[in-house]
């Protein structure tokens, strides 16, 4: 018998092999020099930006089109997997950031936690570059365990247990889907490589209900990761509970990895069972930009109402989904590009106004921010505005390019609803600058001057990331248009 | 064209800009150089778009002072201003009302003045934007951008029920433009599908000739947006709220340019590019704008705050604009853009003697003055003045617009005309009574007899508003002049839909058979009849 070795190519993993290994020293560092572990957000800092660096200028740096399998067909690099993979290091650097002053306040352990995080982001990344379904399962659960942990962290607190252990369990039980989503379809077909998928389905068309089976199993394991209803009720306990820059993070990587690996699976595996998934994908997407934004409206706690608000943007994304092709495709990732920098400012600035074990949360416990500390109202209403859609922002921008996808493709109707529920999402945006600038705040008016609130240099950097990110995608977003349009050449 | 070769257009809309970085670096324990900072930058953006007025070719309907930079390729969006006659007087009236409106806000405001002024400023860069945007794309975000300001202007300094009137201002006037939004994203579609070419120039969709019933689902979707806007009867219920909870200054640059935003678009947009719906919804809106104007006129009788009633006034007022607009005749539509202006010149000297009234009493109820011509014998004639302008008294600026837009009426339909002609008589009504009330007969109350008449400050922000009354009353030809040549083009297009509707197959009025819009729609006539 023949051995024949596979051939492996290390360079195509090179990013996640840096983060790996610097999630690795800072677990060591951890263990044999915890006195400096202040140092170790830092150092996880320069892990990302030494992997980020590895993102963009690999396998080649000129060659736009190029899409380099390895693995035997497990693996790929290609610019759509580029493209995410620098929104989920773009996103855990702005974690790191806000975690380094958070972390000490709470008492957590900075080993640990930073680790954790690197973890995950490794999991995203093996979740963007995966084209089997068994890696991408495999990322799936890197980044799920982490996460998993992640919310549970600040173990003092008995909301943050309990986000951890319904995140575990719903989780747990999602992914148990997903797997028998994959069983099912490795079952009708004999292959779990997507290459291998699509040619087949495509060769022998439908067979029985196993590959439909299969694929509304897939949709019920990525819907729940992506938060879309009805798999949605872990959402707003779990963003509650975890630990703000957490939340933040879970908001945007997760969802992005989700995305990334859910419309990898279908433009690559299912496309030829395009008109079975379509009412599905309509309907869900409907639902879950109603449900959201309803829901929303009458919650009292900030964490909680951007919980549901995450929840309705996931249901735009559908949309753009849906409206699948160049417009469409491309606007999902633009929009998850603007949707990480305004949903991680925002808790930015929620993680340093909650105060010390985030006390301070409710929508009334920002009455009179905009006064006392006037720089981060500004901010938190920038980030506000991007996210209920209004011009100049990047939320505007993403919402508009996803709009034109759903119009150019002929889903008005979608699109009526889309825009109907963006006005209803700005009355709960709108609440929050009430309360700011509107409303007198409370410590104001017992003692006579507002508690003071300290605002870390990392923590403004990753605020003015974000705000800047926010801006420029709304007021010039040229150079992310065309950055999006060149991952299409990888989705053949 | 840019005949001057300067992007006057981008100074102008964006100069306030430079007032904003100004203020932000000052301090807010110095007011006093806030509010002068920010009169000066307004007042040089008055001095700027002076030019405008004075280059301005009124020969033809091009677009003039044209700028053009593409800024979104991708989806072929572009920088694009301009203007033509219709909204060079708007853009004149934004210039000019924005620095009397913050030289009244000086003693009204005194909190967070800092905060105050730079709202101002945002939301006269976004007006201006407005009126000067060829791009659906910039038109859209500036018109969305101007909702934020607005908010907060009414929101942080206004009355009692601020935050109420506020977001009720914002969702209400939001649900509207994403209707339009969507509109113009299917616009934009199907003009790749017609002309092959991805863009969202106006110019272009101008030239443009959707099938009928297609142009009726676009006609109503901008026709929302705009309702809303002007305010026309049903959509006017944010306007009381907004209009009394807002401080002065926000009352008069609501009244006096955001309104006329709902009644530029019609001209702009609706009525060019959708010229077949238009005269469609002819009934329609006569009936609303007829409605508009008895049922405004009616409630502002009934008010007991002078500023609701100047507010539901307003409603009354621009149905006067709307049914000219939609009378279709030359007449009608010029008297429509002169009575924006004259509105925007007559109301928001209102609001700012309101304004004067409640400085000196923290109240507009009418029942709490009377007598107050005795002493503020001054401030009474400039009252009286500018209650005759908004009457439509002749001599002063409102008779003319009234009158253009009573011909048009009639010669449209002389129902509507006589339906019309009630609303001015209530006109006079309520803006009598009201005056009585509140300036004539004895001093009931203790305190208004310490009143002081008119200061300084106050004769500057009036008397310049008083000045144009008068000119455009005694000698409006100069700025109707500048508006014919772009209301007889519009008017040839939309008239040109009109006779094909009534005459079938073969127009056989033509009213410039040189007209190389003509010639161009004989052709595309194809496209009308045969659609995609």
């Amino acid at each position: 018998m023949e051995l024949i070795i596979p051939v492996i190519n290390f360079s195509s993993l090179y990013p996640e092999i840096i983060v790996a290994f610097f999630a690795l020293t800072v677990l060591m560092l951890q263990a044999f020099a915890p006195a400096y572990s202040k140092y170790f957000g830092y150092v996880s800092l320069v892990g990302v930006l030494i992997a980020t660096l590895f993102v963009i200028y690999s396998p080649s740096a000129f060659d736009l089109r190029s899409v380099a399998y390895s693995f035997n067909d497990l693996w790929v690099v290609d610019n759509y997997c580029r493209f995410f993979k620098l929104i989920f290091l773009l996103g855990t650097g702005l974690t790191i950031l806000i975690s380094i002053s958070y972390a000490p306040n709470e008492g957590i352990q900075h080993g640990e936690y930073f680790a954790l995080i690197l973890f995950a982001t490794i999991g995203m990344m093996i979740m963007a570059s995966g084209v089997d379904l068994i890696v991408i399962f495999l990322g799936l659960e890197l980044m799920s365990i982490s996460l998993y942990v992640l919310c549970g962290v600040t173990r003092s607190r008995m909301i943050s247990n309990e986000a951890a252990l319904k995140y575990f369990l719903l989780g747990s039980f999602a992914t148990g889907f997903l797997l028998y989503g994959v069983a099912l379809l490795y079952g009708a077909t004999g292959t779990t490589s997507l290459k291998g998928l699509s040619e087949i389905i495509l060769k022998t068309g439908l067979q029985g209900h196993i590959e439909i089976l299969g694929m509304a199993f897939l949709v019920i394991g990525f819907g729940f990761k992506i938060a879309a209803v009805p798999f949605h009720m872990w959402t707003p306990d779990v963003y509650q509970g975890a630990p703000a820059p957490i939340t933040a993070f879970m908001s945007a990587g997760p969802k992005a990895a989700a995305f990334a690996a859910l419309v990898r699976v279908f433009a690559t595996a299912l496309p030829s069972l395009q008109s079975e998934w379509i009412v599905l994908i309509w309907i869900l997407a409907v639902l879950t930009m109603t449900v959201g934004n309803i829901i929303a409206l009458v919650q009292d706690n900030i964490k909680r109402m951007l919980a549901y608000s995450s929840i309705a943007h996931t249901g735009y994304i559908l949309v753009a989904f849906l409206a699948a092709g160049e417009l469409g495709t491309t606007s999902i990732l633009f929009y998850m590009l603007a949707y990480t920098f305004m949903n991680i400012g925002a808790f930015a600035i929620i993680s340093v106004l909650g105060g010390k074990g985030e006390e301070k949360v409710n929508i009334q416990d920002f009455a009179g921010i905009g006064y006392s500390h006037p720089i981060a109202a500004i901010a938190m209403s920038l980030f506000l505005f991007s996210l209920a859609g209004i011009p100049p922002t990047a939320g505007f921008m993403g919402k508009f390019y996803i709009f034109s996808a759903a119009i150019k493709e002929g889903y008005l109707g979608l699109a009526i609803i889309g825009v109907i529920n963006s006005v209803v999402s700005v009355y709960y945006y709108l609440r929050v600058t009430v309360a700011m600038y509107m409303k007198e705040s409370a410590a104001t008016l017992k003692s006579g001057t507002p508690a003071a609130v300290i605002f870390s240099p990392a923590l403004i950097i990753a605020i003015l990331i974000s705000a800047y990110g926010v801006l420029r995608m709304g007021i010039f977003p040229s150079a992310y248009i065309t950055m999006v349009k060149q991952t299409l050449f990888a989705l053949q | 064209m840019n005949s001057l070769t300067f992007p006057i257009l981008s100074l102008i809309t964006f100069f306030p800009l430079v007032g904003i970085l100004i203020v932000l670096f000052l301090s807010n324990q110095r007011p006093n150089l806030i509010r002068w900072v920010t009169f000066l930058t307004a007042s040089i953006t008055f001095l700027f778009s002076l030019p405008l007025y004075f280059y301005f070719d009124s020969h033809t309907w091009n677009m003039q002072f044209v700028e053009n930079v593409p800024w979104i390729q991708e989806f072929g969006i572009s920088y694009h201003m301009g203007i033509d006659g219709i909204s060079i007087l708007l853009i004149l009236l934004t210039t000019f009302l924005s620095p009397l409106a913050i030289l009244s806000t000086f003693t009204a405001v005194t909190e967070r003045v800092k905060g105050y002024m730079i709202s101002l400023l945002f939301l006269e860069i976004g007006m201006l934007g407005v009126f000067c945007s060829l791009d659906f794309f910039l038109f859209y975000v500036f018109w969305e951008v101007m909702l934020i300001p607005m908010y907060f202007i009414i929101g942080i300094w206004g009355g009692p029920r601020r935050i109420y009137a506020a977001v009720k201002f914002f969702i209400y006037t939001m649900s509207g433009s994403v209707l339009m939004l969507i509109a113009i994203l299917s616009l934009y579609f199907l003009n790749f599908k017609m002309t092959g070419v991805y863009t969202f120039n106006i110019l272009t969709y101008h030239e443009l000739s959707i099938p009928a019933n297609i142009q009726f689902w676009f006609f109503l979707a901008f026709f929302v947006a705009f309702a809303i806007k002007v305010p026309m009867f049903p959509f006017h219920t944010w306007l009381p709220d907004a209009h009394v909870e807002a401080p002065t200054a926000g009352s008069v640059i609501l009244a006096g340019v955001l309104l006329k935003m709902g009644t530029y678009g019609f001209l702009r947009f609706s009525l060019p590019i959708f010229p077949q719906a238009s005269i469609d919804f002819i009934p329609v809106i006569f009936t609303l704008a007829v409605i508009g104007i008895i049922y405004g006129a009616m409630v502002s009788i009934a008010q007991e705050d002078i500023k609701k009633l100047v507010a539901y006034s307003s409603v009354s007022h621009l149905g006067y604009c709307m049914l000219g607009m939609f009378a279709l005749n030359i007449e009608g539509v010029q008297g429509s853009i002169i009575q924006m202006i004259n509105h925007g010149l007559s109301t928001g000297a209102l609001f700012l003697i309101v304004g004067m009234l409640y400085e000196r009493r923290h109240t507009r109820l009418i029942s709490e003055y009377g007598g107050i011509m005795k002493v503020m014998p001054v401030f009474a004639t400039m009252f009286l003045i500018v209650c005759f302008s908004s009457m439509g008294v002749p001599g002063l600026n409102g008779f003319i617009g009234e009158l253009l837009i009573l011909i048009g009426a009639f010669k449209a339909n002389i129902w509507f005309g006589l339906a019309t002609t009630i609303g001015l008589v209530f006109g006079a009504v309520y803006l009598l009574w009201m005056y009585k009330r509140v300036m004539y007969g004895e001093i009931t109350k203790e305190e208004n007899k310490k009143l002081k008449d008119m200061n300084g400050r106050e004769y500057a922000y009036l008397l310049p508003i008083m000045l144009f009354i008068f000119w455009i009353g005694l000698n409006p030809k100069p700025f109707l002049d500048k508006t014919t040549a772009s209301v007889e083009h519009l008017l040839q297009r939309v008239n040109y839909q009109k006779t094909i509707s009534e005459n079938g197959e073969n127009p056989t009025i033509i009213k410039d058979e040189n007209s190389a819009i003509i010639k161009d729609n004989v052709e595309k006539k194809d496209l009308l009849n045969n659609p995609l």
